[in-house]
This record gives structure tokens, sequence and C-alpha cells, in this order.
């Protein structure tokens, strides 16, 4: 999910892990007590969503956050990103390709209509048809019968009876019910269908929230949610409602929740980055999340194809000190990279074969230039481009200048003013960008393959610096049609193992989601995808 | 006087004409695609974009899209943002909250300024004279984003006596500490305006005529001496009510007020045509008819200034 428009370098996230659970008694994870008041309504920030409230048009945590709490999917993902079953009674397959999905029964919208098979497979069919133009129709693509040239049904997906359907594939894909809890696959209400564009402003859900009138959303303002009575699944309110106020700017949060006047924030200003954690004391979080940041090398740059490439492609990330970095630009808020996924995540390895070529190693990095320069000699300056409306400069200063004094050569940023340019500039396919670029990826669902197949692979979407190779090709689909999940985490990592080797993105470091809470707020946990668990939230 | 009014409302149809389409090839002028940017780090497909670029008419050739945007306007249709709303219901809820921000302002810094200013002038190089003077030199130096930063972290977050950001429906009494900021600045000016301007009125014949004449204190201030003063301050007042109503972008961040810059500086972020240059259009027409209430005040304040064509 986007996190906003300037990119996912801007914000900051949450998520939990393993390791972060032991910690969330500090973290805000404390034990309900008898003062917790049922009908307390939680306020916490929000932004005024891009798109219609549509669960498929739906791809920015403005309106992410909402759709997740007024719709239920098949599963929802607990705070460690374990998938559990919500409107889903079982998810089953024998060979990765088709499943068979059942239904609990009696589940209904808030309105009283029926939640079953056809909710969502309407719902999927509606998200996937190119001409309706979703942002969310590339999830689809998995499913047999998607295009995204033309108008055609998704002939994957049978109902077979009022709770049963079943989705057939392309091909294998062994963690496709880990995708399930993404805001795309949630069902839609048959009168949504009639007229989209109304029920976007108002939109009928059936999960723990709903709308608490026909005129809640109160545009750039704030919109109010109170519990959904009809909702009988694992995320049940314990608050008496959800108010999302829109901030223009975290400041403005931040300064409203010293105040008290906001119980729950899910980013903490740059301003307040090396402040939050004594303002706050306990009331603090700071967790990694599962956003991964890079900057990458296309293939077409100069001096960075074959033998030569790979060296000086290792030596630029021998020669960037992560630490230091992290500490000086960021107070910590930043995690040093030892993979190309998420500590966040099943299958995340600070051990993998090769890591070495992430840790700060200058003799090392001017050894493997010295050795590039045999091949070819380096001429010019050797550039990252970013977009300079977001929070970038800093960094990108500060590991240009980290290469400069290692390497001995010209580093610098080179920005370009707005996001909207920096992405026409990364993406243009007829005219390469020739230097490196900044690259950030947060996941949808958490599964190793979200943070390595869309951008490893050979033309895969979001593969901006036109990365191949076949060995890594086959591990992902090796991956996929396994049908053991430690047998697939198994190849993703081999996968990663190549990765870094070639280096096609240089790893630099995992955000945190850093946030905080309110005095006589308790149950503050956030999820895997740096989001609060807002149903879980309760306030004395 | 009709006349005269007729022919500067006859003014603003050029006006209108030519800032929408400034703005608009302004808009449209700016680097990258905003399609793109929709959907963040990840790349969309090819056909997608190109999808959603028609239903936002942006594949078109720029004169098309203006025309496309001038016609829905005659139509009453002021185009749609990228969330789905109608631009003329988000006009109309944000114009609003901004107008009221921008007359507690207006209202704040005429009182406090043109007061402060007369008491400084009348005391020339007096104490209070002297501590308006650095008063005034200190707010205008500070940049106002300092002001609102400090006022909401001491009087909203520590004394608790605001509310540090505006709440749902912008009520007034929310609105009175951006407002405060928001007037500090031209406070300062109309400070230092009326003070000079005074002080040349006050060596004026006419008033040491009436000082002459036996004319008490009490009515020469008011009357001969602020009246004749007034019309330097009236002029910058109403080009200070078009930098309320468009330059409070930083304070209406800072305090979260949702009113028009806020949503404006969103909508360029976005590259979003309609947004941006209806906002633009509805700020200058309000500018064109706030310039001329005042250019009409002036025949109140000044008989020798007559609009007889």
């Amino acid at each position: 999910m986007r996190k906003n428009r300037i990119g996912v370098g801007v914000v900051a996230l949450a998520a939990a892990s393993a390791l972060v659970l032991t910690g969330c008694a500090s973290g805000g994870g404390s034990t309900p007590t008898s003062s917790a008041n049922l009908s307390a309504v939680i306020t916490t920030n929000g932004s005024e969503p891009q798109n219609p409230l549509i669960p498929t048009n739906t791809n920015e945590t403005g309106g992410g956050k909402i759709v997740d709490s007024i719709f239920a999917g098949l599963v929802y993902y607990d705070a460690t990103g374990k998938p559990i079953n919500d409107m889903a009674d079982s998810i089953t397959t024998t060979d990765s390709q088709t499943y068979t999905i059942k239904i609990k029964p009696n589940q209904t919208f808030s309105d009283g209509e029926a939640v079953d098979a056809k909710s969502f497979v309407d719902a999927w069919q509606y998200g996937a048809l190119f001409s309706n133009a979703q942002v969310n129709q590339s999830f689809f693509a998995p499913i047999e019968g998607f295009s995204d040239t033309v108008d055609s049904p998704l002939t994957g997906l049978t109902v077979v009876d009022p709770t049963t359907f079943t989705v057939k594939l392309n091909a294998p894909q062994s963690d496709f019910p880990l995708q399930l809890g993404y805001t795309a696959f949630d069902p839609l209400p048959a009168n949504a269908f009639a007229d989209m564009t109304a029920f976007g402003q108002n939109p009928i859900g059936n999960g723990p929230y709903k709308l608490a009138s026909s005129s809640a959303w109160q545009h750039n303002v704030q919109i109010d949610l109170v519990p959904n009575a009809t909702y009988t699944g694992g995320r049940k309110a314990q608050n008496g409602g959800l108010t999302f106020k829109f901030y223009a700017s975290s400041d403005a949060a931040y300064s409203d929740l010293q105040a008290n006047n906001v119980d729950v924030i899910d980013e903490i200003p740059d301003s307040a980055i090396s402040t939050f954690t004594s303002d706050l004391g306990d009331r603090a979080i700071n967790q990694p999340s599962a956003v991964f940041q890079s900057f990458t090398i296309g293939v077409a740059a100069p001096h960075f194809q074959g033998q030569e490439g790979q060296l000086r492609r290792q030596a630029l990330s021998e020669a960037i000190d992560r630490p230091t970095i992290t500490k000086v630009i960021f107070d910590g808020t930043r995690t040093p990279a030892t993979d190309f996924t998420s500590p966040v995540l099943d299958g995340y390895s600070n051990s993998l074969s090769g890591n070495s070529v992430l840790t700060y190693n200058a003799d090392d990095a001017k050894k493997l230039w010295a050795e590039a320069n045999a091949i070819s000699p380096w001429s010019g300056t050797f550039q990252i481009a970013y977009n300079a409306d977001g929070p970038h400069q800093a960094w990108v200063d500060a590991v240009s200048n980290s290469i400069k004094n290692v390497l001995g050569i010209d580093a610098a940023g080179s920005p370009t003013p707005t996001f909207a340019q920096f992405r026409t500039l990364v993406t243009d396919t007829a005219n390469p960008i020739q230097t490196g670029f900044r690259t950030g990826w947060q996941a949808d669902y958490p599964a190793l393959s979200d943070f390595l197949v869309p951008l490893y692979q050979t033309g895969a979407s979001s593969n901006d610096g036109h990365y191949t190779n076949p060995a890594v090709d086959a591990l992902f689909t090796k991956a996929a049609s396994e049908t053991s999940t430690d047998a697939a985490i198994k190849d993703y990592q081999d996968a990663q193992v190549i990765l870094l080797k070639d280096l096609p993105a240089i790893p630099l470091w995992y955000s945190n989601v850093t946030g905080g809470f309110a005095q006589g707020v308790s149950n503050v946990q956030f999820g895997w995808n740096s989001v609060p668990l807002y149903y879980a939230i309760t306030k004395s | 006087m009709a006349g005269y009014i007729l022919r500067r409302l006859l003014q603003a149809i050029p006006v209108f004409f030519g800032t929408t389409f400034l703005i608009y090839f302004m808009v449209f002028a700016m680097p990258g695609d905003p399609i793109l940017a929709l959907f963040g780090d990840k790349t969309p497909s090819p056909a997608l974009v190109a999808q959603l670029r028609a239903q936002y008419h942006l594949d078109q050739p720029f004169i098309v899209q203006y025309f496309i945007y001038i016609g829905g306007i005659f139509q009453g249709n002021f185009g749609m943002s990228y969330s789905g709303q109608p631009v003329s219901e988000i006009l109309l809820r944000t114009f609003p909250v901004t107008l009221r921000l921008a007359v507690l302002a207006l209202f704040f810094e005429t009182v406090f300024g043109i007061l402060v200013g007369l008491i400084s002038g009348l005391r020339k190089g007096k104490l209070f004279d002297g501590s308006s003077l650095v008063v005034s030199l200190i707010l205008i130096s500070l940049p106002i984003f300092v002001i609102a930063f400090v006022a909401q972290y001491v009087f909203g977050v520590q004394l608790g006596w605001a509310r540090t950001t505006v709440g749902p429906g912008a009520p007034i009494q929310d609105l009175i500490l951006p407002a405060l900021v928001l007037a500090s600045i031209s406070f300062a000016q109309i400070v230092r305006l009326t003070r000079s301007s005074v002080i040349e009125t006050s060596s004026l014949d006419f008033v040491r005529t009436a000082y002459g004449k036996g004319l008490s204190r009490n009515r020469i201030v008011p009357v001969h001496i602020l009246r004749n003063s007034l019309i330097p301050v009236v002029t910058y007042l109403a080009t200070d009510f078009g930098v309320l109503l468009v330059g409070a972008t930083v304070t209406e961040g800072i305090f979260n007020v949702p009113g028009v810059g806020n949503t404006l500086y969103q909508a360029i972020i976005r590259s979003e045509g309609p947004t941006v240059v209806s906002f633009v259009t509805v700020m200058v027409l309000l500018y064109l008819v706030v310039n001329l209430i005042v250019d009409l005040l002036y025949g109140l304040l000044d008989p020798r200034i007559r609009y007889v064509k």
C-alpha cells in the first residue's frame, strides 16, 4: 500500500514483528483495564482519501486505513502479519494453483445484505475489469482470464454454491492466500455496482466499523466511524468508534497529540524525530516496519554492466556507512538493511551468504573500485536522482559523501522538483535513466515475494532498473509453485544471495514506524503494515 | 457612481479568462505525469495509465483541455478532483472557512495596528513609540511559521488556552489563535504605516488651524488626523485581505485549518488542474471585488476623490 504520493521515504510507518511483540508492553500493549470505556471514541490521524472509498480503487494509506476498518476480507493480518480467517471459513488447495474458498455462514454487510461467494466474485470481477480502471487492478493479474489491455472476465473465478467459490490461477502461487488480506480483495454489496461513484462516497461494508451516518465523511476534515454490530469476526471493536482526523501535515498531528487532542498517531514529523521518545516516554513507538529503502542503478547506466558493473555496485555498497547515517540523519528511526525484504516478515534473514557487501568496508570498496577501473576507467560523477518534494536530500547527500570520501570520486544527488516528474523520469522506458535513483518499497501483504518478484523479476511491473537474471527468475518460479512455506522461503533466500552479488538495487535501510498515543489510551499495537490495530485500542 | 462600478465589474471578464488560461497553462506545463504519481513507487501498467489519463482528459492537447474545463464552468461544472468530488463542492466547503479566518485576522490587525500606530504617531519619540518600533521590527523579521509554531506550542500545548489545531466546522473560538498569528505580520506593517502617516498629517496646516481654532484634542485626533491618515492604510488593508485569502497556506497547514490554502497546496502537489484553476480564479475574482470596495471607500475618506464616470 502506498503511504502517500511523495513516496514511502516520507513517512514513518509501523509494523510489529515477533521481536516487537515481546516489547509491546512498553510499546502500548498493556493489558485491558477495568476502567476501559467501551463507548470511548478513538481519534487518530488520517489524511483525505485520494480516491473514493472503494477497496479496489484505494492504494494509499489515507484511504486504506478507512477501507480496512469498514470492510472485512477473507482473512485479516494479526500484529505479526499472520493471516487469520475473517470472512473465510477455509482456503484450501492441493496444487497451489486452484484454491477452494469457503465463506463462514451468516455473514452480513452492515445493511443486512448477506456476504456470500457472489459478493467476493463480483467485487473481484469489477476490480479486475480493464475499463473500470481501478488502481488495484494489477492485484488480480495472477487469476486466470485477467487482461490489462482489454476487458476480459476473470474466467478463473467460479461460484460453486452460495458460500463456496474457486479461484484458478494462471500459474501456481503458494503464497496466494497470504495476499487475500489486502483491501483489493474485499467483498462489495450488490447495490454498489449500480452507482459506484455514489457508493465510494458513502460505502456500505462488512468490517468492524461502519460510517456513522451518510454524511460521516467530511471531506478534508474528518470521517466518523462507529462499530458495526453485524460484524462477528476477530477484529470486533473494543471502543465506541473511530474518528480519522485529516491532517495536512504530521506536525499538526503531533501538536495535537501533545495537547491530548488526538489519541493515536502513526507518524512522527521530522521536526520531532530527535525528541519524541523523550517527549512521550513509554507512549512513543519506534519499531521496524515493512518498508525497504534502496537506490537502484539501471542496467542501462554506463560503467554498470557485466563484470565491471558488478564490481562497481559492490564497491558503492561497501562505501556507504549505513549505521552512522541511520543514526545521524534519522536518529535511529531507520534500521540498516541486511537483505532485500524486511525484518518483520516470516523468512527475513540477517545471515544471508554474501550480505557482507552491505557492511561498511572502505578498504575493500577501494580495492573493488580499482579492479573495475582496470576493466574500464571511471569518469564523471556518480549521481542519485530523487524527488525534492520529499525529505530525501539529507540522506542522499550523506550517502554521496560517504561514497565520495571512500572511493575518491565525484558523487552527488540529482534532485527533480516533484514526485510526478521523478516517477516519469524513472519509468521512461524509451529513454532509460542513466544515473542511480532512489527506490523504496512498502509491502501490500506480508510475504517475501512481495518485496522481490515485482522488483527484480525480468519484465516485472516495478522493475524500474530493468534487471534480468534467468537464475533469479527460475528461483522465483520455483518458490511460487512450492507447496511448503519453508521451501518457498528457502528459494526466495537463495534468490537474494544472487541479488546480493548483482546488486540491481543497493539496499540501504528499513524504515521504522514511529508513532505515539495520548495518556489514558491503552492496547495500542501497530500491525505489520505500520497501521495501528484500531479495533483493539481502548481509552479510559 | 453606478457606471463606474459597472465598468469595474466588466473589467473582471478579461481578467477571468486571462487568469484561468494562464493558471491552466502553468498546471499543464508542470513536469511529470500526475497519474504515475498516484501509484507511489509502484509502476502501473501502461494501459491503465493511458485509461486514467483519458478519464481526466490528460491525453488531450492543452487547448482542448482548457476548453473542456471552461465549457464545464458555464454549465456550473468546475470539474472533478482525483478523489471523485466535484470541485464546486470543495470550493463551497473551504472558502467560508478561509474567509472567516481572513476576516478575523483583518479585524485584529486593523484594530490593534491602527490603535498602536496612532498612539505611536502622536507620541513620537516617547517610550511607547520606541517599544512599538522594537516589537513591530521583531514581528516583521520573524517568518510566519516560527510565530505559528511558537504560538501553537505555548498557547496550545503548554498553557492549553487554545486548541492546537482547528476542530470540525472550524468554529470561531478555534480560529482566534491562527487569526492572531496571521495578523501579526501585517499588524507590524500597519503600525509603521499609520504612525508615519499620522506624523505627517499632524504637521499639516489644517491641523494647526484646527488647534488654533481652539478645537479640543479629542475632536482633532479622530476627525482630522486619523481620518486623513487612513488612505494609505486602507490601500494596504485591501491588498492584505487578498494576501490573507491566498497566502494563509502556511498558517492553515500548521493549525490544520480545512481552508483554501491547505486544499490548494494539496491540489498543486497532485497537479489537479481543475481544482487549482478554480481556486485561483475565485481568489482573483474576490481580489477584484475587494479592491473595488476599497476604491469606493476612498471617496468616503476623502471627498476630493469622486467617481463620476
